[in-house]
């Protein structure tokens, strides 16, 4: 067992309540949370928003903002939200390491090879750019189901949840890791953590959103040019969405209190990138406000 | 006693009908499903388009890709399976001591109490590493190494149900073989198997139809993303691979999207079913009855 693990779960015995939570997300945010609360169960933040507005569950984690249509379910049942920052996430964009012409790749070019268009039409390497090799592309991204795939899609191809379908979809990144790292034809997209796990038996691509403004030509994602939101626009903060109702409970608040004092060491553990300390004391503040409010 | 003989036999009854009421209850959920979906692809399409992608954004309904998945996978299960398991058969039955073969046969049945999970995890990391060394450029999930594996699994179905064929030769048959000077071998293979012939092709069918509905192997080891090829080299998607993976995701009940594992159900179910009739048909019409 970790040291300040076992806290909350003390605290949680004590209270004798139960906070409910929503990981979300492939097991992701979740290693960062998931210690000292009730686990709601693995699928995607769509889900979790919902049973967030249902009031089935206190706390739920988010790799996007929640929609304006959720938001309305929430508002439908009085339920008020709080997003807290409590780290940051890249998306990295991933080749075989024997891959030898990708040297990196403009954000235009992704939207072309993602697009609804590219499905069935953009097939081969040379699709792309005429000098790479005339053989098939395999692709390997995030299921629809996933708030990476919401946010690649977003982020990318302009509108959430447009993609082509004819690539491999799973949910669970180790499939897509997998995936790349075993096929000299595959190009990936995955969470910053993943890489970082399996750094060997994959190539980073550097991205180039051709926008001289946030760091100019193609950029690699590194713990800097994510914090720095140079490596746009592939990286993104991870949010917790607190609800109205749990936020007036005395274990939540304590929850959240351990939370925030917590994520810099958890994030880092679990392969993410934290806040600067002085943020975290800013997010703990606006949450002590949302709590204020409540009352 | 009568009455007691009369509950006995009311309990017989009620055994043999669970099966008949749980087949036909399948069915009618498997239908009643479908038909939802059907009302909104027309079966024309579902047939013919070839691509396969309900949850994206530009759909298409077409289940060509995930049958031509199922297909190929099941290909190179029974290219492995076959010869292997009927030179097994013809060894054993033919060749081999009784002694060896009371050792031989237990222990390849005990390939198929392996479970299929450890079967696809073995496939994704011993067999596809060392025909990737065979075969460069092959892709990590590929329909060569989970059908080779699945070939494995099925070999003892092969195996057995063709040396119960081979050994309901008679006697005589083999006797008058070597009677005409006929080698072991040429009596093995010109007289005994044709005579088994029937009974051959029924364990061949059968085991066909174990590899359509095989689940986990594929799933693991073939890859997620349905892809029209012949190729056993690229990742493909099957059937069953396409109904986990959305029943394991968080599609929504009662959605269109929802209702294409059930569609994607009958089609396995029907395939099955067809295969199996085949067999059963194929075992009445061809059954070389020697008295």
């Amino acid at each position: 067992m970790r040291r300040g693990i076992d806290q909350p779960k003390n605290q949680h015995r004590r209270l004798q309540h139960r906070i409910s939570y929503h990981g979300g997300g492939g097991g992701r945010i979740r290693a960062a949370t998931s210690k000292g609360a009730d686990y709601g169960g693995r699928v995607g933040y769509r889900g979790g928003f919902q049973k967030f507005c249902r009031r089935e569950i206190d706390l739920t984690n988010a790799s996007r903002p929640i929609t304006d249509r959720e938001g309305q379910d929430c508002h439908r049942q009085d339920i008020d939200y709080l997003p807290l920052t409590v780290a940051f996430d890249g998306l990295v964009v991933v080749v075989h390491p024997s891959n030898t012409w990708v040297k990196s790749l403009k954000v235009s070019e992704l939207k072309k090879i993602w697009e609804p268009a590219a499905q069935h039409r953009i097939m081969r390497w040379n699709q792309i750019r005429p000098e790479w090799p005339a053989a098939e592309i395999h692709l390997f991204g995030a299921g629809t189901a996933s708030g990476t795939y919401d946010y690649f899609t977003q982020a990318v191809v302009g509108q959430r949840h447009a993609s082509r379908g004819d690539y491999t979809a799973s949910e669970d990144d180790n499939v897509l890791v997998q995936g790349v790292s075993t096929d000299p034809l595959a190009l990936g997209f995955f969470g910053f953590a993943y890489y970082e796990a399996n750094q060997a038996a994959l190539r980073l691509v550097p991205i180039d959103d051709e926008q001289p403004h946030n760091g100019a030509g193609p950029i690699v994602p590194t713990v800097e040019t994510v914090k720095n939101n140079t490596y746009a626009p592939l990286s993104r903060p991870l949010l917790l969405y607190v609800s109205s109702v749990a936020a007036r409970r005395p274990e939540v608040q304590a929850f959240i209190r351990f939370y925030l004092t917590q994520a810099p060491d958890l994030a880092r553990e679990v392969g993410y990138i934290p806040l600067p300390a002085t943020e975290y004391r800013r997010q703990q503040a606006r949450f002590d406000e949302f709590v204020t409010q409540q009352r | 006693m009568k009455q007691r003989e009369r509950l006995i036999e009311a309990l017989l009854a009620l055994s043999a009908g669970i099966s008949v009421l749980t087949t036909g209850g399948i069915i009618v959920m498997l239908a009643v499903e479908a038909a939802h979906f059907f009302r909104q692809v027309p079966l024309g399409t579902f047939l013919t388009d070839t691509q396969w992608t309900p949850l994206f954004a530009d759909k298409h309904f077409g289940i060509l890709p995930l049958v031509s998945g199922t297909l190929l996978t099941t290909g190179v299960a029974i290219a492995v399976a076959l010869p292997l398991g009927l030179i097994i058969a013809i060894y054993l039955n033919e060749y081999a001591t009784v002694g060896f073969r009371n050792v031989i046969k237990p222990l390849l049945e005990v390939l198929a109490a392996v479970p299929t999970v450890v079967y696809g995890f073995f496939a994704l990391t011993v067999v596809t590493p060392f025909l990737q060394r065979l075969i460069p450029g092959m892709a990590g999930f590929n329909a060569l190494s989970a059908g080779s594996v699945m070939g494995i699994m099925i070999l003892p179905l092969v195996s057995s149900l063709s040396e119960d064929a081979l050994t309901a030769v008679p006697r005589s048959l083999r006797e008058a073989s070597y009677a005409l000077g006929a080698t072991r071998l040429q009596t093995a293979m010109r007289v005994v198997v044709p005579a088994a012939s029937s009974g051959i092709t029924v364990s061949v069918i059968l085991a066909i139809s174990r590899a359509v509905g095989e689940t986990m192997i594929v799933a693991i080891a073939a890859g997620q993303e349905p892809r029209l090829t012949a190729n056993p080299l690229v990742p493909v998607e099957t059937i069953t691979t396409y109904i986990v993976q959305v029943s394991s995701g968080d599609v929504a009940y009662g959605t269109l999207e929802y209702d294409t594992i059930f569609a994607a159900g009958i089609t396995l179910f029907v395939l099955t079913l067809v295969l199996n009739n085949v067999g059963y048909w194929f075992r009445q019409k061809f059954r070389e009855q020697y008295e």
